[in-house]
């Protein structure tokens, strides 16, 4: 199979690749791009381990096709921090250990920026109900919850 | 010298404290490598046939299309795999399992596999390898399974641990038995009985990362594996064994782990990608797929338990009886043995008896599930026990504190207890703010205790002093969940220097000695007594430098707050000698700085472990809503308390979910039927409340600083804990789980007649 030429803008840098028509964003970030931040925990949207923004919208880079990328703005959690100095939300991860093995933080970060975008002063509720497309099968979530409503209130004082 | 792990009751600087952990900024930016994150120049990809079948006879693998195909490199069969196990049949058993050899035994079970250029290479390659298969009858029900009717998964089981040996052939592999005392005359002292037979369905652990490796063998009989895993030595030896390789020449390296929780202890894949390796003479990745993992890894038990409990009018519990038959998949295990040493632990009883059955079922190989098997045993014995509370006209947390366990209890699976927390966790229960809490209509609230005994076994740990003053400390359990910090802080309390100048690694097979699996509770139990020990004897090394330094006998320096003092009126002008002094001094004073310690961790302190949960059940369509829910355990001495908290979290929501939503669901045709994760729930944010945790301490007399085992026990009580909420809000005994919509409708519909 031939393969697609795409440009696109991935956390501020211009890129291009090649790829696959059939090869999902997932993949290429991971497998060709070296960004291995974002994870595949199922490959079929149900996890949210490979939550990325695209054009300000968050979706399952596992669902989006490589080829979607083309002209479009992509984040992932490699593009989160500045230098050393890390995102509110990284920072107030570590300090409520809102993480045990890791593996679903990189989505959780994803969706929580994402979330705290569009609504900046979030209710536990509302907190709950915009992570839920995200599994977590290590912390029963009360750590990232907190970690979530601490980042909130950082970024609202910023 | 010789390491005392005896508990001395000592004031912590760093123990105790809250840090954030040395691989937490990896792990929030996306550096963190985990299984799949790995790669290797010229790697090729690799992916495995799996039987459609639950049971067939496999009468011919053609690969012959496969290996034509342009960009595969490796196709291999059982015949690649030959058995070199020699008699031993638990290595038989995980040999046959990654790679049936004569008969495919679940949907799901490995039958081949390549390795190719790429991913759609080797799939295509896969729908070339034509297998012949004659399908035999199956079972997956695990009281199906137990009929004389029921087709036989293995003609060679004959069930062990019975008087006689059976004259046929069963899927009933073993059957055990525990308990003292004799239960058919403390039935008879009873004035209340309770006897009910319950049901549990398979789960799976869940974890969010899929299993993955990267394998390269080399011609010259090397070999490197790289994968996540919760026992990288135990993998090396199983992984050696199998391959026929000399386990010194194969190194394995544990990636970060993207969670375990018992099922990442057994090897599935990887000896598959050595075998692919070797014949491709190229490196090779595996990486299984959400449907592989729940198909053909290691989910846990299903289970059908019979309970009776007698009790007088006092509220004493007279005897108490339980049989359990646990599904190990078509492998025997020794899952039902674990319910039956765990199920009445909680409890001092003159007269218990507890029977089990190992099971085999046409279902992938049960593995361990964080407490394996205790959560089951709990779940009926916990809501046999309210009942009977109920029956008596008694308190539940009364009811138990009254036939509680407790120090020099022998408890029913044998062993007589030393200090125990079961008493301080209920105690704590009964005056918890959560327990008078008012509660509306439609909701209820449950409680129930659980036990699990923690393991400790081999360890191994080096620490070694930088010339700067910093330490490095090489552990060899795994890092599950912020084990490095806890050890890090472990590492600076013994030696008297701050958090920050510890920095914990997991060292790889080759650089450092044997370790079991992080499994049982163990990695912050055995590891930090390996990680004191270790100081211990970097401290003796650093006093001996100290006493050269100072030209005086090494008698009279002691080690305190992480400096040389000089002991004694004579050396009063001598100030003291910092780690960092010592060691910036050491290639003049005999060379490099450093601790070792092997040993085997004994004494692992039993965890107990009570929960408290208000559950909301609509009467109309069977919803639940998991309202509050409080977690109370002891830890022993909790080293980071912050993940302490996370350990009872996590197991109190991975209950929730087997409580009210997990299973693995079976079609006629013996296929798994939601091998997903929209299919299989497992719980979201938005289906949980916060989880309040009470840590409490009661010193385990066989640690140093006092610490037990803290991973496991927390998802031994939520099933209990939950059916008893639902039931005392549905108004009816809930006895199957998952208590899913549609059952708990049908159980109120069949009350309500
Ligand atoms: S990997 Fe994309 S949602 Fe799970
Ligand atoms: S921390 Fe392990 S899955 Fe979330």
């Amino acid at each position: 199979m031939a393969g697609v030429a795409v440009s696109t803008t991935i956390n501020g840098d211009s890129v291009e690749y090649l790829c696959q028509p059939d090869e999902t964003l997932l993949d290429v970030l991971r497998d060709r791009l070296g960004l291995t931040g974002a994870k595949e925990g199922c490959g079929t949207g149900d996890c949210g381990a490979c939550s990325i923004i695209l054009d300000d919208r968050l979706v399952c880079s596992c669902l989006v096709l490589g080829a979607e990328a083309e002209g479009r703005r992509v984040e992932t959690v490699e593009g989160m921090a500045h230098g050393e100095k890390l995102h509110p939300l990284q920072q107030k991860f570590l300090e409520h250990a809102a993480l045990q093995c890791g593996i679903c933080t990189p989505g959780f970060l994803i969706a929580a920026k994402d979330l705290l975008a569009k609504n900046p002063d979030p209710t536990e509720e509302e907190i709950r109900f915009g992570l839920a497309g995200n599994l977590c099968r290590c912390t029963g979530y009360d750590k990232i919850v907190r970690a979530v409503q601490d980042a909130a209130n950082v970024m609202k004082g910023a | 010298m010789n390491f005392d792990p005896r508990f001395s009751g000592r004031k912590f600087a760093s123990v105790g404290t809250r840090p954030i952990r040395p691989d937490g900024v990896d792990k929030v930016t996306g550096r963190a490598r985990y299984g799949a994150d790995f790669n290797m120049a010229g790697q090729l990809v690799g992916r495995v046939l799996r039987s459609p079948h639950a049971h067939a006879i496999i009468r011919k693998i053609d690969t012959s299309k496969a290996e034509k195909l342009n960009g595969v490199k490796a196709v291999i069969t059982a015949a690649d795999l030959p058995d070199l196990t020699d008699g031993d049949a638990g290595m038989y058993d995980i040999l046959d399992n990654c790679m049936a050899r004569t008969k495919a035994l679940y949907d799901g079970h490995a039958v081949a596999a390549v390795a190719a250029v790429d991913a759609r290479t080797a799939r295509q390659a896969l729908k070339l390898i034509e297998v012949d298969y004659e399908v035999l009858p199956h079972v997956t029900d695990v009281d199906e399974a137990m009929k004389h009717t029921a087709p036989v998964l293995n003609d060679a089981v004959f069930t062990e641990g019975l008087e006689q040996k059976p004259v046929k052939p069963s899927n009933v592999a073993k059957r055990t038995q525990y308990g003292h005392g004799d239960v058919h005359q403390g039935f008879a002292q009873a004035d209340f009985l309770v006897e009910r037979s319950f049901k549990t369905e398979q789960t799976h652990q869940g974890y969010i990362e899929p299993h993955a490796c990267v394998a390269s063998v080399s011609s010259d009989g090397t070999a490197d594996l790289w994968v996540c895993t919760q026992g990288h030595f135990v993998y090396r030896q199983h992984c050696a064994q199998l391959l026929g390789l000399e386990a010194s020449k194969l190194r394995v390296t544990s990636s970060e782990i993207g969670g375990g929780f018992g099922g990442k202890t057994h090897v599935w894949a990887e000896p598959v990608a050595l075998a692919l390796s070797r014949k491709a003479g190229r490196p090779v990745k595996l990486v299984m797929t959400r449907d592989e993992v729940f198909r053909a890894s290691g989910p846990t038990s299903a289970t059908s338990i019979d309970v009776k409990i007698g009790a007088r009018k006092d509220g004493t519990i007279t005897a108490a009886e339980a049989t359990l038959r646990y599904t190990s998949g078509p492998y025997a295990g020794m899952w039902a043995e674990l319910g039956a040493m765990t199920a009445f632990a909680c409890y001092k009883l003159d007269n218990v008896k507890t029977v089990g059955f190992e099971v085999l079922v046409n279902r992938p190989k049960t593995a361990a599930y964080r407490a394996p098997s205790a959560p089951m045993a709990a779940f009926a014995v916990e809501s046999a026990v309210d009942e009977l509370a109920k029956e008596i006209g008694i308190d539940p947390v009364d009811f138990r504190i009254r036939n509680a366990a407790q120090e020099g209890t022998r408890a029913s699976y044998g062993p007589v207890y030393g200090p125990i927390g079961i008493g301080p966790t209920l105690e704590a229960a009964k005056h918890h703010p959560h327990m008078k809490a008012p509660l509306q209509v439609n909701q209820g609230r449950g409680m129930a205790c659980g036990f699990w005994f923690n393991f400790g076994g081999q360890t191994c740990t080096d620490l070694n002093i930088g010339m700067d003053g910093t330490v490095s400390l090489a552990v060899g359990t795994v890092d599950v969940g912020g084990s490095r910090a806890s050890l890090s802080l472990v590492a600076a309390e013994e030696l008297g220097i701050d958090y920050s100048h510890v920095k914990a690694i997991v060292a790889d097979t080759s650089s450092l000695g044997y370790n079991d699996m992080t499994d049982g509770s163990r990695g912050t139990f055995s590891s930090s007594m390996a990680t004191i020990s270790a100081a211990r004897n970097a401290i003796k090394i650093l006093r001996d430098r100290a006493a050269q330094m100072w030209d005086i006998p090494v008698d009279d320096v002691v080690w305190e707050n992480g400096q040389a003092l000089a002991r004694g009126e004579k050396y009063g002008n001598l100030s003291p000698l910092s780690l960092k002094e010592i060691a910036a001094q050491s290639g003049k004073t005999g060379g490099p700085i450093a601790g070792h310690s092997e040993l085997v961790a004994d004494g692992a302190g039993v965890s107990f472990a009570t929960h408290i949960c208000d559950i909301e059940v609509d009467p109309e369509t069977g919803a639940t809503r998991v309202l509050r829910y409080t977690v109370i355990q002891d830890a022993g001495k909790a080293v980071h308390p912050t993940y302490v908290e996370g350990q009872y979290q996590g197991g109190a929501a991975q209950g929730i979910g087997w409580a009210l939503n997990e299973e693995y669901i079976y079609g006629k045709d013996g296929r798994l039927q939601n091998a997903g994760f929209l299919d299989y729930r497992i719980p979201v944010c938005s289906d949980l409340p916060m989880i309040d945790t009470q840590i409490l301490e009661i010193p385990n007399p066989n640690h140093p600083y006092g610490v037990r085992g803290v991973g496991e026990t927390s998802i031994v009580p939520p099933l209990a804990a939950i059916a008893n909420a639902v039931s005392n809000a549905a108004g009816v005994r809930m006895t199957h789980i998952p208590m899913s919509p549609p059952r708990i409708l049908a159980a109120i519909d069949a009350e309500r007649g």
